[in-house]
């Protein structure tokens, strides 16, 4: 019913040559946790998402896929409004989390970033220890509790597959950590804050397959605790983790759907090409 | 690497027929395509050439000038004999009248040198009895050199160094002719003990009265300032001060008639001296500072009154206008401004910096801000001591004075030059180089780290204060290195704002409130101007000059060591894996 309504409203996308978006994602029991009616931003003059739509799934995980520079980052960033940080940016359309509009004047961004954490293309742990890196959203909040600090360092590093590795050296520091263990702190980092929703960047494009391969697992428990939107270069990877798949294609929504459907069976031309290989 | 580019090339050749590859036997440059390696070495090497030998001049002059040196007694052919030590020799072209005087065949020694001959400069000290420290001597005008060892070098405390023989000592009444190194040593020390006695009498005790009357007259005025003259308050607080006063007066009176009794005393120990043209003199042993038989001494001796120079030079104050005694003050003037300015400056620095970077819109107006930040760099530092003076010491100062001791006016307490404004001046000439610095240090955070931060839902404030500044702290210090270093070799704006020739009291002491910021110091910089452009002699500013630059030199290093031991602790945290 979801579906309907976005179809209707991205029925612009036609309007300006571009065929409209299609849609046939997977519906979470949970109902919607993110929804994107229209989105549009622009990098000063330049407009770098067109009219997007889509409904992000609670409990779920959602790939964005695309060639380069197709605006699936953008999109990811817009999220949790990591945008701000850039000059010359201007955003349009309505983004709302469960009921609450992202964009507008009253938000409180704080809070809203402290409802979902976020995992960057390149592991990017604090010149701290271990536990002070997970423990930090906590930290932001002005917890000092030196029990609840490690009640909730503990939890986060077992949420996150790396208690057993670092259980004995939680007071060194976070940069002697293997590339894929940062990046499994990282992912600590962002939950230990209790977020509803996982914002990852390319978590893996960093790291040797093996490390891979843990992330990739590691996604599969966490998704039942969080709404997972995940941006990957790696198609097998977006087949293998998420729910549902978004493609998109210079800056617009191409396709939205079941994630072995856009695989195995995609609805639009233009996913079709990219998923066999023959652009991108 | 090397070799394979070079097969490649032997592939290219073959195929097009190029000259040949290899035009020399041996490493070639131009082979290599690095000919401007050589520019590049030499421009090092001549850089640091000039460094080596400039650094060279001053250690080597500084660390010889204390050493002692043997005195000559040299008899000249017209038959006069002077004393002294030998400074420096150099060769020089003698007056025409100078060569008439001379017998022919010296005239015809120095004619084939093509008129130039040599002159020795002998320190001949005795200015009581010449009225000159310093003497050149030609080489043609020397007839015999000898070193007899019962010449005495003397350093005193008036008239400065005494050459000469010590013909009698008398203590208790008792006069010694000839005495031995041991009565002399013996006399030496009662004078000694009697002169601190006396020196402790009149500086602490008497000086702590005359603080104490001027304590009770500004009361007085005090209370005349608050509730009006002739009000029955004002005329409490005359009465009470005009009795405290008397009792101190004669406190004063009583400890003046001792001091002048122990003077008495202490210059009833005579000494008799004779310089080497037989001229006699007699004054009190207590004048002697320092003295050995220079011809006399062992080398362990002499590594003794080197170190006994050193330890004086360091922790004494100055005396005979500065080009003798130490420089004690000087160093402490030195280190307290150069503190109280980092720390005036950093967080200034720091916090400016922060907001150009992290909170202003980047935009014409922060762009023209920083240029002009960075001309504040290349403005004249006198320009600065000109502001400082105007500003600081005078409006700001001025201000103070009205506001907090009006009872001192006319005599300003912050109204005048001082270590505050002196420090305030330095932190703002150099805060331009703490701002660029920081800036850039900021500017290398990661954004990644940022980002981390903010989406954990950091405010900005908590991602600079626990992320970006932390980072930043390594490139931040360099900034603080290079302002204290600048600001501790400054001088020019210095001279305008509160550094004076001889400071009589510490910055910091004992009287209350400790920390006198407002009173005007020495400084090393400027000691060196003043010993070797503005005494008396300048000759004898000479060593001093070496000695004193050497000392900065040193406080200098030793302040940076520091910093940047501090700096290379914080990279570490960031780059290892340890804390």
């Amino acid at each position: 019913m979801a579906t309907a309504t976005a179809l209707k409203d991205s029925s612009a996308a036609s309007a300006d040559g571009y065929d409209p978006t299609v849609y046939h994602p997977v519906e979470s029991p949970g109902g919607v946790e993110i929804s994107i009616r229209n989105f549009n931003l622009w990098y000063g003059q330049s407009q770098a998402l067109h009219n997007i739509s889509m409904e992000i799934q609670k409990g779920m995980v959602t790939a964005l896929i695309g060639p380069s520079g197709c605006g699936k980052s953008t999109l990811l960033r817009s999220l949790n409004r990591m945008n701000d940080l850039i000059d010359h940016l201007r955003v349009q359309g309505d983004v709302r989390l469960t009921d609450e509009p992202l964009f507008g004047p009253q938000v409180d961004v704080i809070a809203l970033r402290k409802r979902m954490g976020m995992v960057f293309q390149k592991p990017n742990p604090f010149p701290m220890s271990i536990a002070e890196n997970v423990t930090y959203p906590l930290k932001v909040d002005g917890v000092t509790n030196k029990k609840l600090l490690a009640e909730a360092c503990e939890s986060a590093l077992k949420g996150a597959a790396l208690w057993d590795e670092v259980k004995n050296r939680l007071n060194d520091s976070a940069l002697g950590l293997s590339g894929g263990q940062q990046q499994r702190l990282c992912i600590a980092r962002a939950i230990a804050g209790n977020p509803d929703v996982l914002l990852m960047d390319e978590p893996c494009s960093a790291l040797d397959p093996i490390a891979t391969m843990r992330i990739e697992q590691l996604i599969e428990e966490l998704k039942s605790t969080y709404t997972i939107v995940i941006v990957t270069h790696n198609m097998q990877q977006a087949a293998r983790v998420s729910d549902n798949t978004a493609f998109m294609y210079l800056g617009r929504l191409i396709e939205y759907g079941a994630t072995k459907e856009v695989f195995t069976n995609p609805r639009s031309k233009r996913t079709e090409e990219y998923v066999t290989g023959r652009f991108g | 690497m090397v070799d394979m580019v070079g097969g490649e090339m032997k592939m290219d050749t073959k195929a097009t027929g190029i000259a040949a590859i290899s035009r020399h036997k041996g490493s070639d440059l131009t082979a290599r395509g690095e000919p401007m390696v050589w520019a590049m070495g030499g421009s090092l090497a001549f850089g640091l050439l000039m460094i080596t030998g400039f650094m060279g001049l001053i250690f080597w002059n500084g660390l010889t000038a204390f050493w002692p040196k043997p005195i000559e007694v040299v008899t000249t052919v017209d038959g006069r004999v002077i004393a002294g030590e030998p400074v420096r020799t150099e060769s020089y072209k003698p007056s025409a009248a100078d060569l008439s005087s001379l017998p022919a065949e010296a005239r015809e020694k120095v004619e084939a040198a093509g008129g130039m001959s040599e002159r020795t400069l002998y320190r001949i000290g005795n200015f009581d009895f010449y009225s000159n420290d310093f003497e050149w001597l030609p080489v043609f005008s020397v007839k015999t050199v000898a070193e007899p060892k019962d010449l005495m070098l003397v350093e005193r405390s008036e008239w400065g160094v005494f050459i000469g023989k010590i013909l009698s000592i008398t203590v208790d009444g008792k006069t010694t002719v000839n005495p031995a190194r041991a009565e002399l040593d013996a006399a030496d020390e009662q004078a000694r003990d009697l002169r601190t006695r006396r020196q402790a009498i009149e500086r602490d005790k008497v000086g702590a009265i005359n603080h104490a009357i001027n304590a009770e007259r500004l009361k007085a005025r005090k209370a005349v300032l608050a509730h009006g003259e002739g009000s029955p308050e004002a005329k409490a607080a005359e009465d009470a001060a005009a009795a405290e006063t008397t009792r101190l007066t004669k406190d004063f009176d009583r400890l003046s008639a001792e001091a002048l009794a122990m003077r008495g005393k202490e210059e009833a120990v005579r000494v008799k001296v004779a310089e080497i043209g037989g001229q006699e003199k007699d004054f009190p042993l207590a004048n002697f500072v320092r003295y050995y038989a220079a011809n006399d001494v062992s080398f362990f001796q002499k590594v003794g009154i080197y170190l006994s120079r050193w330890w004086e030079f360091l922790t004494d104050e100055p005396r005979e206008a500065n080009t003798e005694g130490g420089v004690w003050p000087a160093i402490f003037g030195t280190l307290v401004m150069t503190i109280v300015m980092s720390v005036l400056v950093a967080p200034f620095g720091v916090i400016s910096a922060l907001y150009l970077r992290e909170y202003a819109k980047q935009g014409t107006l922060v762009s023209l801000v920083r240029i002009c930040v960075n001309n504040l760099a290349g403005v004249p530092s006198i320009v600065y001591g000109v502001f400082g003076l105007g500003f600081f010491a005078y409006v700001l100062g001025g201000s103070i004075d009205r506001a907090f001791f009006p009872e001192y006016l006319p005599n300003p307490t912050f109204g005048t030059g001082g270590l505050l404004w002196a420090s305030l001046t330095l932190a703002l000439l150099t805060v331009p180089v703490v701002i660029v610095s920081t800036e850039e240090a900021l500017a290398a955070v990661p954004r990644s780290m940022r980002e981390g931060s903010l989406a954990c839902g950091a405010s900005k404030w908590q991602t600079i204060k626990w992320i970006v500044l932390p980072r930043a702290m390594p490139g931040i210090m360099t900034g603080l290195i290079l302002a204290m270093a600048r600001g501790a070799g400054e001088v020019a704006p210095l001279m305008i704002v509160g550094v004076v020739k001889l400071a009589p009291e510490l910055p910091l002491d004992g009287v209350f409130p400790f920390i006198h910021l407002e009173r005007s110091f020495m400084h090393l910089g400027f000691h060196i101007y003043d010993v070797g452009f503005q005494s008396r002699n300048s000759e004898a500013g000479r060593s001093m000059v070496f000695v004193t630059a050497l000392v900065l030199m040193v406080l200098v290093l030793a302040l940076n060591t520091f910093s940047i031991n501090v700096r290379n602790r914080l990279k570490r945290k960031f780059a290892g894996d340890k804390f």
